[in-house]
């Protein structure tokens, strides 16, 4: 099953083209500068945006062939919009209702309950939209779109109008929607730290196209992207919870390259984890280091090295099956005699959890 | 104090003011929703004929619908070859002259209430699956309510207001087409300044309580935005 997608799109001097397939599950993100068409890309799968040249098939659903088009409110799918745009009308309880009234009961899978439980909105139901902050008024957006089972849930930025408490406030709602509802959502993002967290799979839009599209960690560590030359060029990597060193208050992370050692997290033995190593903080040595404060140092095979600026360059590894990028100096390239099929020590000053 | 032909003036003008708004919300929602949001290029040409009562001498737009509702007119005319009786002079006749008169009081306030509200709600609750009806009644209609009460009040009270056109296609015929207005200019013309005083005295209190009410409610009504 998958989502296929093409559109074609003028609108003066920009054009939106895009031709792609994308899996129908897990958190697809589009991610691209402001201006690159991602919004707009959005509103056409909600049918919001007219467009008579397109294609369109969600799962089994086709939604537009050309001229042949479903009006929004008869595709089973949710938006949540930039602004929580909460009907100024209606309380927080109606605004859920809304919705929900008009599925048919038999096509009901998310309760209302359930919504209200997932974003914790419990105690806001009889308040009315004016008295909600920000980040409560996009947790009742967000509820109200799931509140409607959709089959699909698309997202326009919800957390770039917010300041960065409300966001860290909201994204572990969106990551547990992840874990706990199979709902494929479609997620547009121009910051990249939303995505590392969120996304299994990215759509890089660049001027109305379609740069490239893969698994997120694939797409990190592409040479050939934009996403591996930024200041957080950085390398994901799924894990899971080994263990826990109670003397020091550390846990221990295997993945298929070593083990990671980071800070205590109470995690269950067993729990998957996604892993952040950023290609900044990682050094390279041709020996195995002792007599280091690093802990997490592991051997691994140099894949490609690109330049990265005048003075430095980008340098991708393979530990195990696991991908990791290195930032380092042309100058330490040069001295260490760095080449593809090398084999060294790549030395991670910092690990970050991210769920 | 009132005499029975005033009181028939009364009567006859709450039910045309009432008519008229009537017929002007049912007609003027969806055309001040249309002017709200169409792309039309020359829509400004229709806007500025709504307008245009708010500047016309009454007199003007009373004169061009008696040439057009007489027996001679292309409406009048028309009514009469078909074996109906014709406009000017009647009941029917005044509601069509009000409702034209008062339709800028009528679709003003709802076309930019309707303006306000943007399409982000409406494309919210088509997200929520209401169909394009049910998101017109169940979202811009609360949304636009202010402006649905503002065009009712100033729709009614203009209606009670109007002289200039009524007194062209209505004839002044007591109990039938004089409304208040027209009533009060008679009593003074006679110098029965008593019975004016009476009449004059409760427009225009009337008319201050229901504006009144409007600037009111429409504070009340102010909601706030997300």
């Amino acid at each position: 099953m998958s989502i296929e997608i093409r559109f074609k799109i003028e609108r003066g001097e920009f054009v939106l083209d895009v031709d792609m397939e994308i899996p129908s599950r897990g958190i697809t993100a589009v991610f691209g500068p402001s201006g690159c068409g991602k919004t707009t890309l959005l509103r056409a799968i909600a049918g919001l945006e007219p467009c008579d040249k397109g294609y369109l098939r969600v799962g089994e659903m086709q939604w537009q062939d050309g001229a042949s088009f479903v009006p929004p409110h008869k595709r089973p799918l949710g938006y949540v919009f930039q602004e929580a745009s909460l009907f100024a009308h209606l309380n927080v309880r109606r605004n859920l209702e809304y919705g929900i009234k008009r599925v048919p009961a038999s096509q009901r899978r998310v309760s209302l309950n359930k919504a209200i439980e997932l974003l914790g909105i419990g105690p806001l139901l009889e308040h009315t939209a004016g008295q909600l902050s920000g980040g409560e008024r996009q947790r009742v957006a967000i509820a109200r779109a799931l509140a409607v089972s959709p089959g699909i849930l698309l997202m326009d930025e919800p957390l770039a109008a917010l300041d960065q408490a409300r966001k860290q406030e909201i994204l572990p709602y969106l990551e547990s929607l992840h874990d706990e509802l199979d709902i494929p959502l479609i997620y547009v993002s121009h910051s990249q730290d939303e995505v590392a967290r969120l996304a299994d799979h990215l759509v890089l839009l660049e001027a109305g196209q379609v740069r490239a599209t893969g698994p997120i960690g694939e797409m990190l560590t592409r040479l050939d992207l934009p996403l591996a030359y930024g200041n957080d060029a950085e390398a994901l990597i799924e894990a899971v919870v080994a263990g826990h060193d109670d003397e020091y208050d550390l846990t221990l992370l295997d993945f298929s390259g070593g083990q990671f050692t980071v800070s205590r997290h109470d995690l269950p033995v067993g729990h998957p984890v996604r892993v952040r190593v950023i290609a900044r903080d990682v050094s390279l040595t041709l020996e195995q280091q002792s007599g280091t404060s690093i802990l997490n140092i592991f051997p691994a095979t140099i894949e490609e090295i690109t330049p990265a600026g005048n003075a430095q360059v980008m340098v991708k590894l393979m530990s195990g099956d696991v991908t990791l990028l290195a930032r380092v100096t042309r100058k330490s390239a040069s001295i260490l005699d760095l080449k593809p099929g090398k084999l060294v020590y790549a030395q991670a000053k910092s690990v970050a959890l991210l769920s | 104090m009132l005499n029975d032909a005033d009181l028939a003036a009364i009567a006859i003008t709450l039910k045309l003011a009432g008519t008229t708004t009537l017929i002007l919300l049912l007609l003027g929602t969806p055309f001040a929703w249309w002017l709200a949001h169409t792309r039309w290029r020359y829509k400004f040409m229709l806007e500025a004929l709504v307008a245009l009562p708010l500047v016309l001498p009454p007199t003007v737009l009373g004169f061009y619908l008696l040439v057009a509702l007489g027996p001679q007119g292309p409406v009048g005319g028309l009514l009469e070859r078909l074996g109906g009786q014709p406009l000017v002079f009647t009941f029917t006749g005044l509601v069509i002259g009000s409702v034209l008169y008062s339709m800028p009081f009528v679709v003003q306030p709802l076309q930019s209430a309707f303006s306000s509200i943007g399409p982000r709600p409406m494309e919210v609750a088509a997200t929520l699956r209401a169909s394009p009806l049910d998101r017109f009644f169940t979202v811009a209609v609360p949304l636009a309510r202010s402006g649905f009460l503002t065009a009712a009040v100033l729709g009614f009270a203009h209606t009670v207001g109007e002289f200039g056109v009524v007194l062209m296609i209505g004839g002044n015929i007591p109990g039938q087409t004089q409304v208040l207005s027209i009533a009060i200019y008679d009593h003074v013309e006679v110098l029965e300044y008593g019975h004016a005083h009476w009449l004059s005295g409760g427009l225009l209190l009337t008319s201050f309580l229901m504006l009144m009410s409007v600037y009111a409610l429409n504070r009340r009504f102010s909601l706030v935005r997300p």
